[in-house]
């Protein structure tokens, strides 16, 4: 059984290349065994994680979500506007839950306008998802002015920065997420809906598959939690950037998703794989910069990772 | 006169199974030659060999009085043998020009295309086909038939001596088959030699002069056009004697009728964009009826339009729990209804799943618990089937992909059977599987049917439907023609009806 085995070394790949950086990293990088470098990453593989997850999903029916940094930018720039509103002085409370519940359904919405074009008028994913990565930036910007909104306000500043047990919040988030959808995927009726759309879609739909919702409901799910990761960033830098927030995540995201053994073609949803991945280009990302390296190198290195996990894939299909 | 070309002791196997047996093939300059015969008996194994595609094993081809032996598609169109296949291999978007002059565009002094000439060249090419268009236009605005005969156009200009083309008139309506024979017949008149393979046997009679016959992978037969009849063909094809198919013709018909039961699917006068022209069948509880006919007379669209698959543009269908037709395939499986689809690749397995998962796909509403799959429920029905049914594999956690042929078809077959259907259609459920697998598929599909389970039975092996089917409808060119009931069908019979009903068309068609 050829593929079992390969498949066993690229699982193992990536938690060898995960012990691998580790290992340099505790080696030459200056004070990385320390808890504020593990916070520091936690903080910022987090939001990369997190929609990693969604758009494994989306992979796994054969699909692709370039919308996700531009949902981003929309709830992240949604959020501050609600929270300091005139509203959200007077019921500070409410606002608070407004500034997080209003800027994810408006995210589910995008979503929903992603999955509609997909599922239901054909239009090939790379481009139904093309146009709010192009317009929804723009909508994040025309929202704010164009404006850097700054502000204090610890309530929703705990998303970004509260801990839990000494580890930061959404640290715990992506762990709740990433379990939650292991979950659905290997569990329930939907997750594996998602694995047929992804793995043969005729088969699929003659099983009485609805294929439709299937699709839509994978891009509803990516902006989703693309929305959460908004907040996150916004709530991390205390500021609101439309122009910044989220940018180039769908390539984090995309790079994540396939280091963790998603296959392109659909058919898997490897989640804690994707979170696997997240770390990984966090790490090679963090291990560069520390030690001097340009920001302009890091990415060809990033680049490298996704040839080699791509490199890796089509030997697995062999 | 000396023939076109000739291929002798044509050998070629795959994988150490032949595909080809001392096959032969002999064309006449200025011949329109049909090749026909069932699927797999080696027609497309012997053309592909002809244009380069597939090596021969062994054997001569003589082409134009030389040795003959194309390394590539390419190389056998440079020396004059051009290949319309029934998908296009043409460029829709750009013009009719540049699809007909591409490769060989004629050049200004500077190297540069001379449209000008490129556009009267390709009208005065398409002008000899009695086409005026203006071929300025991208291709793909044109109808199937003018993209076709632009493909016909191209390889002739290319000066080709010999056409082959495949399945010609699968997509054509009438009239743009009536174009098409004038273009056969143009190019016979100057010369230029035709392969012709299709199903249509009908239109043989219209074209051809001659007919090779295939049969597992052997030239079996040469036939005069003129001398022959499609009875003649069709027992070459099937390597029956004509007489005797005559005889038995459907005199036979109307032996005991058996004890049916109530009636699960009442489908009539189904009509659909794909090919269906008037389609009627009735299936009843614990009665196996087969779907007769040759391919292409329109059986796996006759299943696909019952399990709304596809669009019904006319007719209806009815079934125990429904009186109007099904929407999708999840209303027709809530209906008790499964389909075993013929291609098992495209449409049945999903390769990276597990065989547990593949079993399940359609049984998943009826397992889930509380928003979450009933694991425990799960493993139990699926290691049943794996029993019952005698699937091998190492584990139910194996990808299916891992598993033969045969043992694929059993996990799909029990995808239905986990779902105790009142009614299941088969499209071909013992093709491509070993003859061991297969005797086990049909039992198992005898001891359902025993259960009460209605079949609806499409078949190419007419043994399988002679022995298995109570009735079978006959189905030619889309629609339903006529009936047999068992006991008293024999292969002869049903060979006969297809035959017979092909002769005259408007008799006998089911009410």
């Amino acid at each position: 059984m050829p593929g079992f085995d390969t498949k066993m070394l690229t699982k193992h790949g990536g938690l060898i290349a995960l012990a691998v950086l580790l290992l340099i990293n505790i080696a030459i990088t200056p004070n990385f065994l320390q808890l504020q470098t593990l916070f520091v990453n936690i903080s910022q593989v987090a939001t990369i994680a997190i929609v990693a997850v969604g758009m494994t999903l989306v992979i796994a029916t054969a699909g692709i979500d370039l919308s996700v940094g531009a949902v981003m930018a929309v709830a992240g720039a949604l959020a501050p506007l609600i929270f300091l509103s005139e509203f959200a002085q007077a019921y500070p409370t409410l606002g608070l839950a407004a500034s997080i519940v209003v800027p994810i359904l408006v995210a589910l919405l995008c979503g929903l306008f992603n999955g509609v074009l997909v599922a239901y008028l054909g239009v090939q994913p790379i481009i139904a998802t093309l146009i709010f990565f192009i317009s929804g930036r723009g909508i994040a910007q025309v929202l704010t002015n164009g404006n850097l909104q700054t502000f204090s306000h610890p309530g929703f500043s705990y998303l970004g920065t509260g801990k839990i047990l000494g580890l930061p919040f959404q640290g715990w988030l992506v762990l709740v997420i990433a379990i939650v959808f292991f979950y659905i995927v290997n569990r329930t009726m939907f997750g594996r809906r998602i694995l047929a759309v992804g793995g043969n879609e005729k088969a699929a739909k003659l099983t009485g598959t609805p294929v439709r919702r299937v699709k839509t409901g994978v891009y509803v799910i990516s902006a989703g939690l693309s929305g959460i990761a908004g907040l996150i960033v916004v709530a991390i830098n205390s500021a609101s950037d439309a122009a910044r927030i989220g940018n180039l995540m769908e390539l984090d995201a995309i790079a994540s998703a396939v280091v963790g053994g998603t296959l392109l073609m659909g058919g898997k949803a490897p989640i804690f794989g994707a979170v696997l991945g997240a770390v990984i280009i966090q790490l090679v990302k963090y291990t560069l910069l520390a030690n001097g390296v340009a920001d302009e190198v890091a990415l060809i290195a990033k680049a490298g990772i996704i040839v080699l996990a791509v490199y890796v894939q089509q030997g697995r299909k062999e | 006169m000396q023939p076109l070309l000739k291929m002798q002791g044509i050998n070629k196997s795959f994988a150490g199974v032949a595909a080809l047996t001392s096959a032969e093939l002999e064309i006449a300059p200025g011949e329109v030659h049909a090749v026909i015969g069932q699927n797999g008996a080696g027609k497309s194994t012997l053309i592909k060999i002809l244009t380069g595609v597939y090596r021969k094993d062994s054997g001569d081809i003589t082409f134009e009085e030389k040795s003959w032996n194309a390394l590539s598609p390419r190389e056998a169109q440079d020396n004059g043998i051009a290949t319309i296949y029934q998908e296009l291999s043409l460029v829709p978007l750009r013009s009719v020009t540049e699809n007909v002059i591409m490769g060989y565009e004629p050049r200004t002094k500077l190297g540069l295309i001379d449209w000008k000439a490129a556009h009267k060249r390709t009208r005065e090419i398409l002008a000899d086909f009695g086409i005026h268009i203006d071929v300025t236009q991208p291709l793909g605005s044109f109808s199937t038939a003018i993209q076709q005969l632009t493909a016909i156009a191209r390889a002739v200009s290319l000066n080709s001596r010999l056409v082959i083309m495949d399945e010609p008139t699968s997509s054509l309506d009438d009239r743009e088959v009536e174009t098409l024979f004038g273009v056969v017949r143009g190019l016979k008149a100057r010369g230029v030699s035709v392969i012709y393979i299709s199903h249509f046997l009908d239109e043989l009679f219209h074209i051809c002069d001659r007919a090779t016959i295939m049969r597992d992978g052997q030239t079996v037969a040469v036939r005069e056009i003129a001398h022959t009849t499609k009875l003649g063909l069709i027992a070459d094809m099937l390597g029956r004697d004509p007489e005797e198919i005559a005889a038995a013709g459907m005199t036979e018909l109307g032996g005991g009728e058996r004890e049916r039961g109530e009636v699960l699917l009442e489908a009539t006068n189904l009509h659909t964009d794909r090919m269906l022209r008037d389609v009627s069948v009735t299936v009843h509880k614990g009665e196996i009826v087969g779907l007769g006919g040759l391919l292409g007379s329109g059986r796996t669209e006759a299943a696909r339009a019952i399990f709304a698959m596809d669009r019904l543009r006319g007719g209806s269908v009815k079934s125990a729990t429904k009186g109007s037709a099904f929407s999708d395939p999840a209303e027709a499986i809530r209906a008790g209804i499964g389909f075993l689809t013929e291609d098992r690749k495209a449409e049945g397995i999903v390769p990276e799943m597990s065989v547990r998962e593949n079993m399940t796909l359609a049984l998943l509403p009826r397992l889930v618990k509380g928003g979450t799959i009933d694991r425990t429920k799960e493993e139990e029905i699926v290691n049943h089937f794996v029993k019952a049914l005698g699937i091998k594999l190492a584990h139910i956690e194996q990808p299916i992909r891992e598993l033969s042929g045969g043992n694929q078809q059993k996990v799909l077959l029990a995808r239905w059977l986990a779902l105790e259907p009142d009614l299941l259609i088969l499209d071909e459920p013992t093709r491509g599987v070993d003859v061991g697998a297969k005797f086990e598929i049909q039992a198992i599909i005898q001891e359902y049917v025993e259960k009460g389970v209605g079949v609806l039975l499409i078949s190419s092996e007419f043994e399988e439907l002679v022995e298995g089917a109570d009735r079978i409808v006959v189905l030619q060119d889309g629609k339903s023609v006529s009936e047999l009931q068992n006991p008293g069908i024999t292969e002869e019979s049903l060979i006969g009806a297809i035959a017979q009903s092909h002769d005259t068309p408007t008799d006998g068609a089911a009410a």
